[in-house]
């Protein structure tokens, strides 16, 4: 046993957000119910970056590598790379909410951001099933009740609502299939699941639990068949939770499924070559990503909400993405943590836009976006990059990111095609996203005759934080070893 | 100091962003200045180096744990590539003159474009290459979309899935080479000379090759050019005409070619009398140099007529790479800088000097104008350019031509018979093209309105393009010299295979 001193300062980042939760929660109650709006949301948000940055501060100063119990806490380069990831996510998200006024319950609102945030902490650092579940149930809790924050909007309690039995049906999968690796392995722990699997042959009660894993999984990151709640929670939840929910969660839960499958499941893993398929769970996880990226590009294309569209194209980048599970090599984990982190900075600044122009035109169709460019240079210019990025246009994150993800995935099996396939049916689809991203540009930048209304003038600290994301994204696609070394050099000092 | 091409054009378009709304005369001086400065540095490093052979430019660790380098080097073929898009650029700056809707947003796109245009020839990492081609995608859609004419939406957007399909598949074969030649460098000569198996090159070179060919318009892949030319405003077509279709013959020669040379070879048996992917593209060219040009007698628009007769220019581009003899290949590099500077000469006469005047161009409306009475020059240049380009000894449209038929000769000698047919009818579409919108029987409408002078800047530019093309049918020993080192260099070792 290690003394309860030891594993708080193990714990430390987690701690500090969690106090940070509940301080900036008591700040708001007590002292700030008679300030403004704007005034609630600064100061709270406020001291939520305050804390994010100290737990930033305190995983990057923390040395020690360790596995408690079983696997249920672990810290390690690799976890403190992505907790750092999600930390960075966590604040954008936060500083998108500062101009915004979908609520009145500033403090709960900080505070179940941040809770969602220690959940997908502790989901990053565990590689137990118990652990697991119980931190993606804590990351999903808060999610659910975020969705429906905006009380004014009844789509808006819909879209939580359905997100919420979706959600409840998944985490069932994923506790039934969790219960039958227990009773097989008798372990919780991803490596000793890892070693019984080794063992033997694949039997019907192991397939059972990898179907069910993958469907609890696969609800988490939306990828097909899993993915209806997708389109109407990013179509009405609140414009940060939307983005949060794209792009922390993502990335959170893309990691487990990664260790889950590629440590847990690591003998049964089976094949998905060319012609040539074995048992295992690789061929349904690449089952999964070619519907994903089929469904997501088609149907996107004929979308007339940007908020949808950007719903779909996350089902698409989710099928992009499994390949990268499919793969399952070292090199193919960190094309995925580089594309999971670039995908969520160009997500985020898309909302971020997104949430600019509701303001002024009440929603988010398409053609409220005519002619931005008239109206704000500067968004439509980020607008240009961020959707760039996504769909793949060098010199943006997103080029490199897909260069980096589908050479990890044809590297993983070089002989005999291996997954060419399934990467050459993913870039020939990332053209099809060309379509739709230049559909809504083309609207931006388009010639529309002077408009009778004049919107508002934009929000200038939201079009500060979109800015800085739009840099981030080009700075990335320009100089991609700033964000890949940190992960080459996490990914190789852990090893699998 | 050639990578300033491309550093000189990127900081032209940031500074455009710069210009205050409606200053247009700063914003088209700056973009001159821009463009010249790209072309004299070309010119300057065209006549320094006289050899051809491979001289490094710039070469910067760029994502060392992938062996990805900023890696920029110029042998005889980018010189003359460079040259062209300088001069081509240049004088598309003085068409683009009367641009006067958001001219610095047009400006800067199009400098981007131009740097991107640079950035391919100088590239000698392929994934820099591929990056620098990659890119080209966005400024060309926007200037289509935002200054176009003519179904313009439907262009652009043809003409950016086209080219982003093209590119996809450049990718998949680019990425399934780096991966088995180990994953250690993207540079050119490391992958060149890395020996991949025949099996692995017969299926990822066509599928490289047709990516990149995509954009030099192949049959039965050419049907963006035409429309994407007629709906692009003419400063754009020139460029599109001009540079980004040698873009894609740049890119079959330069990376399909050199990477996979065994995918040129003999498959072993023979379906409908084609037994290799080399007679197969050698086919689609001429299909496309006999098939531009029928089509092209069939145009009632006037821009159509040029955008077909791309389409049959570059076929003959694409032929000359498949001879794979060293007049064949050197004719196709000559022919991508003649029709370089003679499709820019044709649309800018369309586009410029004969569309923005009348604001028609059907064939049928253009005849009663009296044109040829109107705008003379315009008329002059246009019989100059026809004539070039259908190949009339002293211009260079005739020894581009001529080295490739004699290529073709040795290689394939039918093939070689249709071509000569193509070139027959090629007379016949400039002829009509000409005798319609120019020399018709004047009609009513000749007295109406008289149109606009030429003015400075178009004579400028005319001039400009039709020296060149003459200086080049002249003396094409100027392009010779530094070329026929560079095929002789040791990255087209296998394209030689021991010998010419």
């Amino acid at each position: 046993m290690i003394p309860y001193s030891h594993l708080l300062h193990l714990a430390m980042p987690e701690v500090i957000v969690v106090i940070t939760a509940i301080v900036a929660l008591m700040v708001d109650l007590s002292f700030l119910r008679m300030a403004t709006l704007r005034v609630r949301f600064g100061v709270t948000v406020g001291i939520a970056t305050v804390g994010c940055v100290s737990a930033i501060l305190a995983l990057a100063m923390m040395t020690e590598r360790v596995n408690l119990f079983d696997g249920m806490f672990v810290v390690n380069p690799l976890t403190q790379v992505v907790q750092i990831a999600l930390l960075v996510v966590t604040i954008l998200v936060l500083l998108l909410a500062v101009e915004t006024d979908f609520t009145e319950h500033v403090g709960e609102f900080v505070l179940l951001v941040l809770l969602a945030t220690v959940g997908m902490m502790f989901l990053v650092g565990s590689q137990n099933l118990l652990t697991s579940f119980v931190s993606l149930e804590l990351l999903s809790l808060p999610l659910y009740a975020l969705t429906g924050f905006d009380k004014r909007n009844e789509r808006s309690s819909e879209a939580a609502l359905k997100y919420f039995l979706f959600g409840g049906l998944s985490a069932a999968f994923l506790l039934f299939g969790f219960s039958l690796l227990y009773g097989f392995a008798n372990s919780t722990d991803f490596t000793q699941i890892g070693m019984a699997i080794h063992a033997g042959p694949l039997n019907p009660l192991l397939v059972v639990a990898m179907v069910t894993t993958v469907i609890g999984l696969g609800f988490k990151v939306a990828a097909v068949p899993f993915h209806f709640w997708a389109p109407d929670v990013y179509e009405t939840a609140p414009v940060p939770v939307a983005a949060l929910i794209a792009s922390g969660s993502k990335v959170a839960s893309f990691f487990v499924f990664f260790q889950i499958l590629a440590i847990a499941f690591s003998g049964s893993a089976g094949e998905a070559m060319g012609m040539h398929f074995a048992q295992g769970w690789v061929p349904i996880v690449a089952g999964v990503a070619v519907l994903s990226m089929l469904l997501g590009n088609m149907v996107a294309i004929v979308q007339s909400s940007l908020r949808r569209l950007l719903a779909y194209s996350a089902i698409a980048h989710a099928g992009y993405m499994l390949i990268a599970i499919v793969a399952h090599t070292q090199q193919s984990l960190s094309g995925l943590i580089f594309y999971v982190v670039t995908y969520s900075l160009a997500t985020i600044g898309a909302f971020g836009i997104i949430g600019i122009v509701e303001k002024g035109s009440g929603d988010d169709q398409i053609s409220s976006f005519d002619g931005l460019h008239k109206r704000s240079p500067i968004l439509s210019a980020c607008l240009l990059i961020f959707l760039l990025s996504l769909a793949g246009i060098p010199p943006l994150a997103g080029f490199f990111g897909k260069f980096y993800l589908f050479v990890g995935a044809l590297a993983a099996l070089p002989r005999a095609g291996g997954l060419l396939w399934l990467v050459a049916l993913a870039i020939a689809l990332s053209a099809v996203s060309l379509y739709y991203y230049l559909r809504v540009l083309k609207r931006v930048y388009a010639d529309v005759s002077a408009s009778d209304s004049q919107p508002p003038p934009a929000p200038p600290f939201t079009v500060a934080v979109v800015v800085v994301l739009a840099a981030a994204t080009v700075l990335l696609g320009c100089a991609p070893n700033l964000l890949l070394q940190p992960i080459l050099n996490a990914v190789g000092s852990v090893g699998h | 100091m050639l990578a300033w091409t491309i550093y000189i054009s990127f900081f032209g378009a940031l500074l455009q962003l710069l210009v205050p709304k409606g200053n247009n005369t700063l914003a088209r001086t700056l973009a001159l200045l821009t463009a010249l400065a790209g072309l004299g540095i070309a010119a300057a490093s065209f006549t320094a180096h006289r050899t051809g052979e491979l001289i490094q430019v710039a070469n910067y660790a760029w994502i060392p744990s992938l062996g990805i380098n900023f890696h920029l080097a110029a042998d005889g073929i980018s010189l003359c590539l460079i040259l062209l898009s300088g001069i081509v650029a240049l004088t598309g700056v003085l068409f683009s003159w009367n641009i006067d809707k958001r001219t610095n947003e047009f400006f800067a796109f199009y400098l981007l474009l131009i740097g991107c245009v640079y950035g391919v020839f100088l590239s000698y990492d392929v994934f820099l290459l591929f990056v620098f081609y990659e890119i080209v995608i966005v400024p060309k859609y926007f200037l289509i979309t935002g200054w176009g004419s003519t179904r313009k939406d439907y262009g652009a957007m043809k003409l950016a899935l086209y080219s982003f399909i093209g590119s996809a598949m450049v990718l998949v074969g680019l990425i399934a080479a780096y991966v088995v030649a180990g994953g250690k460098s993207m540079a050119l000569n490391d992958l060149a000379g890395f020996a991949f198996t025949p099996h692995f090159q017969i299926w990822a070179f066509p599928l490289v090759f047709v990516g990149f060919a995509i954009l030099a318009g192949l049959w039965p892949f050419h049907t963006w050019a035409p429309t994407g030319h007629v709906a692009a405003p003419t400063a754009v077509s020139m460029l599109l005409a001009g540079v980004v279709m040698k873009l894609g013959a740049y890119g079959c020669l330069r990376v399909a070619m050199t990477l996979f040379p065994h995918g040129l070879d003999p498959w072993g048996f023979s379906l409908v009398g084609l037994g290799s992917w080399r007679d197969v593209f050698a086919l689609l060219a001429v299909i496309g140099i006999v098939y531009g040009a029928l089509v092209a007698i069939v145009q009632q628009d006037f821009k159509f007529v040029i955008g077909y007769s791309s389409v049959s220019h570059m076929g003959f581009i694409l032929l000359g790479l498949m001879t794979l003899n060293q007049i064949g290949i050197s004719g196709a590099i000559i022919q991508m800088i003649s029709h370089g500077i003679l499709a820019g000469l044709l649309f800018a006469t369309v586009g410029r000097m004969v569309y923005d005047r009348t604001h028609t161009r059907e064939l049928a409306r253009l005849g009663p104008m009296n044109l040829n009475k109107a705008i003379p020059f315009a008329a002059i240049t246009f019989v100059v350019a026809g004539m070039a380009g259908m190949g009339l000894p002293g211009f260079s449209g005739f020894v581009a031509e001529l080295m490739i038929v004699i290529g073709a000769w040795r290689a394939f000698p039918i093939f070689a018979v249709f071509v000569g047919v193509g070139i027959v009818i090629g007379v016949v579409y400039v002829w009509r093209a000409m005798q319609k919108a120019f020399f018709a029987e004047p009609g009513e409408l000749a007295a109406h309105e008289p149109l606009d002078p030429i003015t400075i800047p178009e004579r400028l530019g005319a001039i400009i393009l039709i020296c060149t093309s003459v200086a080049i049918g002249l003396y094409p020993q100027v392009l010779l010299k530094v070329i026929t080192p560079a095929l002789n260099s040791p990255l087209f070792d296998g394209v030689r295979k021991g010998g010419w």
